[in-house]
């Protein structure tokens, strides 16, 4: 495949990250690796001795587990729905960026189904969920869409990738045979005829429009897991669009984040600009204002309603001897502080948008948690319970280890799929005046160079 | 006219049943037996057990006459469990105002149920409505809603609702995700959060929805109104066990429900007592009714001040906000 400088300058710069798995990652590698060993005796206890290990009871019957799994679909979100709608839009700026944004989608679609797994008592059993399926339950409506939506997504990716991995192929890179080979087949035989760019360019957008409302659907059904049933907190119109909402804001965050770490790492200073931190923080101000709007509109109306249940949940997160300052943490640092940081010249830099980011994401979690939890310890009749690891929910290590597990498997993901195609996508670059003239702002090195 | 007939019929049998049942309620008291059975008359021994019996009154029988297990006799298939006993639509009315916490139903259920003394499937709340109410005994089953939350949920048929208006779970389908006990309103049903400790021998039993015996690790249990025992024409454990006649059992079809002492017409008692579903906003239609705690038979304070320690801890802070 010809290159174009432009894009050679780009293969060039990043062709020893593909390369190369240097002595830091291995370390990273290591590392992760570790969590994800405690994680895995951790999961061997819960399987052995039951789900006694964990701190759900009776009563709260699901956790962090839950939780994170929310948490992981969330941020999925980054590349379907803001790859996605960019591409619809043909944002020309995106194009830097989007192979990060899909490859969060892959990795934490393929995480977050993982936490669900762990809420089943008996995973030997999981066959029935295919055997005996029930189509008025929300847990076989997710069973549907995420399936659904993990394929699409990986076809998603892979369309934007097959130009890539004939780059990789024709460049004989010094890789064992066997990724030489790897690559030869993903590529499918792509040598850049006007007829292939054709199919890629149709299947693309196809994706795009198709992977969009797919994901709207996976979030919505999730929320229904909560609002189709009977209980305070949970049981409202509007968690279908606001558990949406949620995750394409936490998926921002995420892909800030991840912009910020892959940009200093590999030094992509000159692919990874500071407008597009810029744009995604405009991004992030208005889902985050949106998400502010559902929050408290949400919270007003219980509250203000004052019904016996919906207080009594409203009371939890409101009282600092409850959940009051972790409530107050989701909504500060997961609506205020990113607004404001973007909203004034000042900090609106990379570096403030990612710090941002990072608390959003957190605050986002917490958010979760305070959506599973408090109701859950609100049942409509008293508890009446003298056992008090039934009547308040506290995780147990095996929670907190297999939580920080998948969070090592969303980094030991990177780091592996980093080692085997480029972060910044070359292919994209298709003419250096289009690269020069919309890509790029003027005085940036770039232009300069 | 044919449709009377069996409408007739049918509640001529439950009615001989009932008073079957009354029977061996009144003579056996607290513990499900086997009166008459050819075997236990055999092997009729000397040795007498004081028993009390639901009118109050202490009787003394012959201890070979009491089987202590719920028996587990009439075990049908799973395919059978799922469809229910033809005719029936079984009903259970519960009388707050003879309740007074004395537990018998409780430790009856666990008893027949192989459940662990943690476990309860029905379990006894103090309610006080409002700051005004007084406080009063309320035991909970399983409502056994005709639009359970529950049932909607289960993602694999494994919690079902019959044609004779159970609600049951097949756990030996169930894969214990837990759904319908967060769905639950009422807080009914309880986890298998670690190997169930019950007897080894149980364990071979074939386990089947009408007896919800042995239980799994990893799955989902609640109180299933003893359909078992109705195969058999017996009442439900925790209704004969009753010292107070609170628990009210019987078929909403031919119209009687039964306290193991009198039988009364179900719609006449609701009619006349103001009988009352637990949350009726809730929509879930449940097929447990309560009569008011109105005329009680017992201060409050009989259920409590006798408790073990532990147990006046869960109600110690209703108790306390009572007496202010």
């Amino acid at each position: 495949m010809q290159l174009n400088s432009f894009q050679q300058k780009a293969f060039d710069e990043q062709r020893s990250h593909i390369e190369k798995f240097g002595r830091r990652s291995w370390a990273w590698t290591i590392f992760f690796l570790l969590w994800i060993i405690v994680g895995g005796y951790a999961l061997y206890l819960q399987i052995a001795d039951g789900h006694i290990v964990t701190g759900m009871r009776d009563n709260v019957v699901w956790g962090l587990y839950i939780a994170n799994f929310i948490f992981f679909i969330g941020i999925s979100y980054a590349g379907a729905v803001i790859s996605g709608i960019l591409h619809i839009l043909k944002v020309e700026w995106r194009k830097p960026i989007i192979r990060i944004a899909e490859m969060i989608t892959v990795i934490a679609t393929m995480i977050g189904p993982i936490f669900i797994l762990l809420c089943v008592g008996r995973l030997d059993r999981l066959h029935h969920l295919i055997l005996y399926p029930r189509l008025q339950s929300p847990i076989t409506w997710d069973v549907f869409a995420i399936t659904t939506y993990f394929t699409g997504s990986v076809i998603f990716l892979y369309l934007a990738l097959i130009k890539d991995f004939a780059i990789y192929r024709d460049a004989k890179l010094k890789v064992p045979k066997w990724r030489q080979k790897l690559y030869k087949v993903l590529a499918i035989g792509y040598r850049g005829t006007p007829s292939q760019n054709k199919h890629i360019a149709i299947s693309t957008n196809l994706m795009a429009i198709i992977i969009v409302p797919l994901a709207i659907i996976v979030h919505s059904v999730l929320s229904w897991i909560f609002g189709m049933t009977l209980r305070p907190g949970w049981h409202s119109t509007i968690f279908g669009p606001y558990f949406v909402l949620a995750a394409i804001y936490s998926g921002t965050g995420v892909l800030i984040m991840v912009m910020w770490v892959y940009r200093k790492m590999y030094k992509l200073y000159d692919y990874i600009l500071d407008k597009h931190f810029i744009y995604l923080g405009y991004i992030m101000l208005v889902l985050g204002a949106a998400y502010g709007y559902f929050t408290f509109s949400e919270y007003l109306t219980d509250w203000f309603g004052s019904e016996k249940w919906n207080s009594e949940v409203i009371h939890k997160l409101f009282s600092f001897s409850e959940y009051g300052w972790w409530f107050l943490f989701a909504n500060v640092a997961g609506i205020l502080f990113p607004m404001f940081i973007v909203a004034f010249p000042k900090t609106r830099k990379p570096g403030w948008i990612a710090i941002a980011s990072f608390f959003m994401v957190i605050a986002l979690w917490v958010k979760r948690y305070l959506i599973i939890v408090p109701t859950l310890e609100s049942p409509l009749l008293p508890m009446q319970d003298t056992r008090l690891e039934y009547v308040k929910y506290s995780p147990t290590w095996v929670e907190w280890a297999l939580t920080f597990a998948g969070i090592a498997t969303f980094f030991l993901g990177f780091i592996l799929l980093s080692k085997f195609v480029t972060i910044v996508p070359i292919s994209e670059f298709e003419t250096k005046e289009k690269v020069e003239e919309k890509t790029i702002v003027p005085g940036t090195e770039i232009a300069q160079a | 006219m044919k449709q009377e007939e069996i409408n007739d019929s049918s509640r001529r049998d439950f009615l001989k049943t009932a008073a079957v049942a009354t029977v061996a309620a009144t003579t056996c008291g607290s513990l499900a037996c086997s009166c008459g059975s050819k075997e236990t008359e055999q092997a009729a021994s000397s040795e007498k057990v004081k028993l009390l019996s639901p009118d109050g009154q202490i009787v003394e029988i012959d201890s070979s006459y009491i089987q202590a297990h719920h028996h587990h006799a009439s075990v049908v298939s799973s395919a059978e469990a799922r469809n229910g006993i033809p005719g029936r639509k079984f009903v259970m009315v519960i009388d707050l105002a003879r309740c007074k916490n004395a537990r018998k139903c409780v430790s009856a259920c666990q008893k027949m149920h192989h459940l662990p003394e943690e476990k309860e499937w029905l379990s006894i709340k103090l309610m006080k409505d409002n700051e005004t109410s007084a406080p009063y005994w309320f035991p909970k089953t399983c409502f056994h809603c005709d639009n359970p939350p529950c049932v909607k949920v289960c993602p694999v048929n494994a919690t079902f609702k019959r044609q004779d208006g159970l609600v049951l779970i097949d756990n030996e389908r169930c894969i214990g995700c837990k759904f319908c006990m967060a769905a639950c309103p009422y807080s009914t049903r309880v986890f298998n959060w670690e190997e169930p400790k019950q007897d080894l021998d149980l364990r071979d039993m074939v386990a089947t929805p009408e007896t919800s015996v042995p239980s799994k690790v990893g799955t989902v249990e609640k109180c299933d109104f003893c359909p078992d025992m109705a195969r058999q024409g017996l009442l439900p454990d925790c209704v004969s066990a009753c010292p107070n006649g609170v628990f009210y059992f019987g078929d909403e079809n031919e119209d009687a429900v039964t306290n193991g002492d009198e039988t009364v017409s179900f719609t006449e008692l609701i009619r006349d007592r103001s009988g009352y579903r637990y949350m009726e906003d809730l929509g879930t239609k449940p097929r447990v009714y309560y009569l008011p705690p109105k005329d009680r038979q017992f201060p409050v304070e009989r259920g409590y001040d006798n408790l073990p320690d532990d147990l006046k801890a869960r109600f110690k802070d209703v108790m306390e906000e009572g007496k202010k």
